[in-house]
């Protein structure tokens, strides 16, 4: 793999074997020594244009995990808050080596234009890029999902017929985007459920269903639910009227969430705003992936890691 | 020293037909009589050739003063010679805007200096292009720059009673406001068209009813007080689809597309490459069919550039920080041949039309006039039968901000007479040093 940027440009089978490699990587953190030496000697850069310590300390535990050399190159404080393009700050890091670099930028396409560019021959990871994707978390998702259906006979498995409805911020949302695409690509049926407001003006060509009543989607019995976060600056630009009514309606409450089966998934990227997307009763229910999605987030970003740095490096 | 006289031998008129044509004292003789007076004059074999009337852009921006690192004067309008321009209109949104007469005089100054084009001044119709209080419209129209074309382009006039304010003022001196269409709270923080392809690419889109709806209120403004209004860069079908209203119900309202709006659709954004960043974006395949349709059936009366040059480093970088526009006065023959001639919407005389004659007549200039004896001698000579990759060699700007880089276009001006001046030679564009000493010797001859 010369670069991960988005997983609408994964095929069913690479899929699947970034989640079957992160079942390997799964087993490591099981032993006493969490460590293997696969990638000593190589530099892997955090490269941080926007704040996500969640983010940056999950593929800095992957890193470290895989004997790289870590990083991290946070935009706040260094030369990029005193205007320093993309292009010279690429160009430094090729010229200190970097073997990989993880990029999260505010941009929609930033990791992409670093890969296309020519100015840094580094893989590069994206690890969330404006409103457009972040696949590893979508990779995590799946992986997650798979995990809790499958067991320890996950490997070589899709998400056949599973039905997932993810509720929220699709219209701003990376991680949607990711799933919607990944989803697809391994056979889940996705429902997408947000106010009007908050989805794009065209999703005809999006392989989901869409719908704006949340209980019409839990009355669908979902094999996993997921929500999206609702970020602060979204209340005061007219999206919806108030977070109470927003909550109301689009909220996973504790009345909701009894009316879901007992083995319906209930997910969340995080960070939470309890109250608001999810209630408390939701986010600690046995029903609640939550922590288990933080911890794949680590062998998935494990896995990328070493598909990206060992072997012989594709040449584009 | 007299000036140097032009015999162009056999070139091909608008209409398809052949004919001589002499240069001498800045003026034209075509047909039979051009061989009389050809004696000592520079022999052009003009067979294959068509000579159109030079080149008119209503929509140019020069960047000075102010932004000089992205063209000046001079570099803008040997950008202009060499795409066959004679004349170009120079937007306001320099530093310090053109917003007094002062600022449209040393606009107009630079570019008899410069001596590729006649540069004619667009006056800001607000302050600062603020769009809270008009600008001092009627000393620039007074000014030595005769300012006509009033626009504050990039920013919309966006208040309803400014604007029918302004429409309705410049009637005193038989002006025009040039619009650029944006509704500016639709479209905060847009990135490209709003669609299926920004919901996938994760880009703040620029939804098209952003710019139909204020062309709706602004034809109906115009119709009210009885003015003349000029639509810039009109990108949607549903622009057209107003557009046309208005003129069927006899509204003054010209309008211009842009040659990459004629051209080029909106999935080449799907790669990042900051090159197609232009505001208005880059539209879908239905509104790029519409628009050519429209300048065919003479609902856009014009094609105008937008040339907008920008540094290297405007456009190497990430989308979101990227600047909009594209260079395109090089280009703009060459594309409309490609988007509306091979297509057989029109023919030569057509884009005579909508690249000199009309431009000049909305502009209030006297530019743009035939190939035919006794005019000013604004030609270009164009050699349409021949296709090239465009590369880098054909920008003479100071911008290398093109979409076009590395795809094949048919045509090449090789020759461009300014004034009876040839500020291209055989495809180039002559010396900077030697443009200027011609245009002050014309001056003074007359």
């Amino acid at each position: 793999m010369r670069h991960l940027l988005s997983t609408r440009d994964l095929d069913r089978d690479a899929a699947i074997g970034i989640l079957d490699v992160a079942e390997d990587m799964a087993d490591v953190a099981t032993r006493e020594v969490k460590k293997l030496p696969t990638l000593r000697g190589k530099t892997v850069v955090n490269l941080f244009f926007e704040d996500s310590t969640r983010t940056r300390i999950s593929f800095e535990a992957a890193a470290k995990r895989l004997s790289a050399d870590v990083i991290t190159f946070s935009a706040k404080g260094s030369s990029v808050s005193k205007g320093e393009s993309l292009k010279d700050t690429a160009q430094t890091l090729a010229a200190m080596g970097a073997d990989a670099v993880v990029i999260r930028h505010s941009a929609s396409g930033a990791p992409h234009t670093l890969a296309s560019s020519g100015w840094i021959d580094a893989g590069i990871l994206n690890a969330g890029d404006g409103t457009h994707e972040h696949p590893t978390q979508a990779l995590l998702d799946a992986f997650t999902m798979r995990k809790r259906l499958h067991g320890t006979a996950s490997r070589g498995k899709d998400l056949d017929g599973l039905r997932v409805t993810i509720v929220g911020d699709i219209l701003h949302s990376r991680v949607a985007r990711s799933n919607v695409w990944l989803l697809d690509t391994l056979g889940a049926e996705v429902t997408l459920v947000a106010p009007p407001t908050l989805l794009p003006v065209d999703t005809n060509q999006w392989p989901a269903g869409i719908g704006y009543d949340l209980d019409t989607a839990i009355a669908d019995d979902p094999d996993v639910i997921m929500m999206l976060r609702i970020q602060a600056e979204r209340m005061n630009a007219a999206f919806f009227p108030n977070a109470r009514e927003y909550s109301r309606t689009w909220g996973l409450d504790a009345e909701r969430l009894v009316r879901l089966r007992p083995d319906t998934m209930v997910m969340h990227p995080g960070p939470m705003i309890r109250g608001l997307e999810i209630s408390a009763a939701a986010a600690d229910s046995p029903r609640s992936l939550v922590r288990d999605q933080v911890a794949s987030g680590v062998s998935v970003r494990m896995a990328a890691l070493y598909l990206l740095l060992s072997g012989d490096r594709e040449v584009n | 020293m007299s000036r140097e006289r032009f015999f162009i031998e056999g070139a091909t008129l608008v209409d398809g037909s052949s004919a001589d044509i002499l240069i001498s004292d800045g003026t034209l003789t075509v047909g039979a009589d051009a061989k009389t007076g050809s004696q000592d004059a520079t022999s052009i074999d003009a067979s294959g050739l068509i000579a159109l009337p030079g080149l008119v852009d209503l929509h140019t921006h020069l960047r000075e003063p102010g932004y000089e690192q992205s063209e000046t004067v001079l570099s803008g309008t040997r950008a202009a010679a060499a795409g066959g321009y004679t004349t170009v209109f120079a937007m306001a949104n320099t530093s310090p805007v053109a917003d007094t007469a002062g600022v449209v005089e040393q606009e107009l100054s630079l570019g008899l200096a410069a001596g590729y084009a006649t540069v004619q001044p667009i006056g800001a119709v607000t302050m600062g292009l603020a769009g809270e209080r008009l600008a001092e419209l009627g000393a620039m129209a007074a000014s030595r720059a005769r300012v006509r074309v009033f626009s504050d382009d990039g920013m919309c006039v966006f208040d309803p009673l400014l604007m029918r304010r302004a429409l309705e003022y410049v009637k005193a001196f038989d002006g025009v406001i040039a619009q650029h269409a944006q509704e500016p709270r639709l479209t905060a923080g847009a990135q490209m068209n709003e669609g299926a392809l920004s919901g996938t690419l994760g880009l703040a889109g620029w939804p098209a009813v952003a710019e139909e709806s204020i062309i709706a209120r602004d034809v109906l403004l115009a119709e009210h007080v009885g003015s003349r209004l000029h639509v810039c860069h009109v990108s949607t079908a549903g622009s057209v689809d107003i557009i046309r209203w208005a003129k069927a119900r006899g509204i003054d309202v010209t309008a211009e597309v842009t040659p990459h709006h004629l051209l080029l659709t909106e999935e080449l954004v799907a790669g990042y490459d900051a090159r197609f960043k232009v505001n208005p974006p880059l539209r879908r395949e239905e509104d790029v069919q519409a628009l050519r349709s429209a300048l065919a059936d003479g609902t856009i009366d014009i094609v105008a550039t937008d040339h907008a040059p920008h540094p290297i480093e405007a456009k190497d970088c990430e989308w979101d920080a990227a600047a909009n526009g594209m260079v395109g006065l090089e280009s703009a023959l060459s594309v409309v041949h490609k988007a509306v001639v091979e297509t057989g919407l029109l023919g030569w005389s057509d884009v005579a039309r909508v690249m000199a004659q009309a431009p000049a007549r909305i502009g209030r200039v006297e530019r743009g006039r035939p190939v035919a004896s006794g005019f000013r001698a604004d030609v270009v000579l164009y050699d349409p039968n021949k296709t090239d990759v465009f590369d880098v060699d054909r920008l003479a700007g100071k911008g290398v901000n093109s979409p076009y880089l590395g795809r094949e276009l048919p045509g090449r001006v090789l020759w461009t007479f300014h004034g009876g001046t040839a500020t291209v030679r055989d495809g180039n564009p002559i010396a900077k040093d030697e443009a200027a000493s011609l245009a002050k010797e014309s001056e003074q001859h007359g």
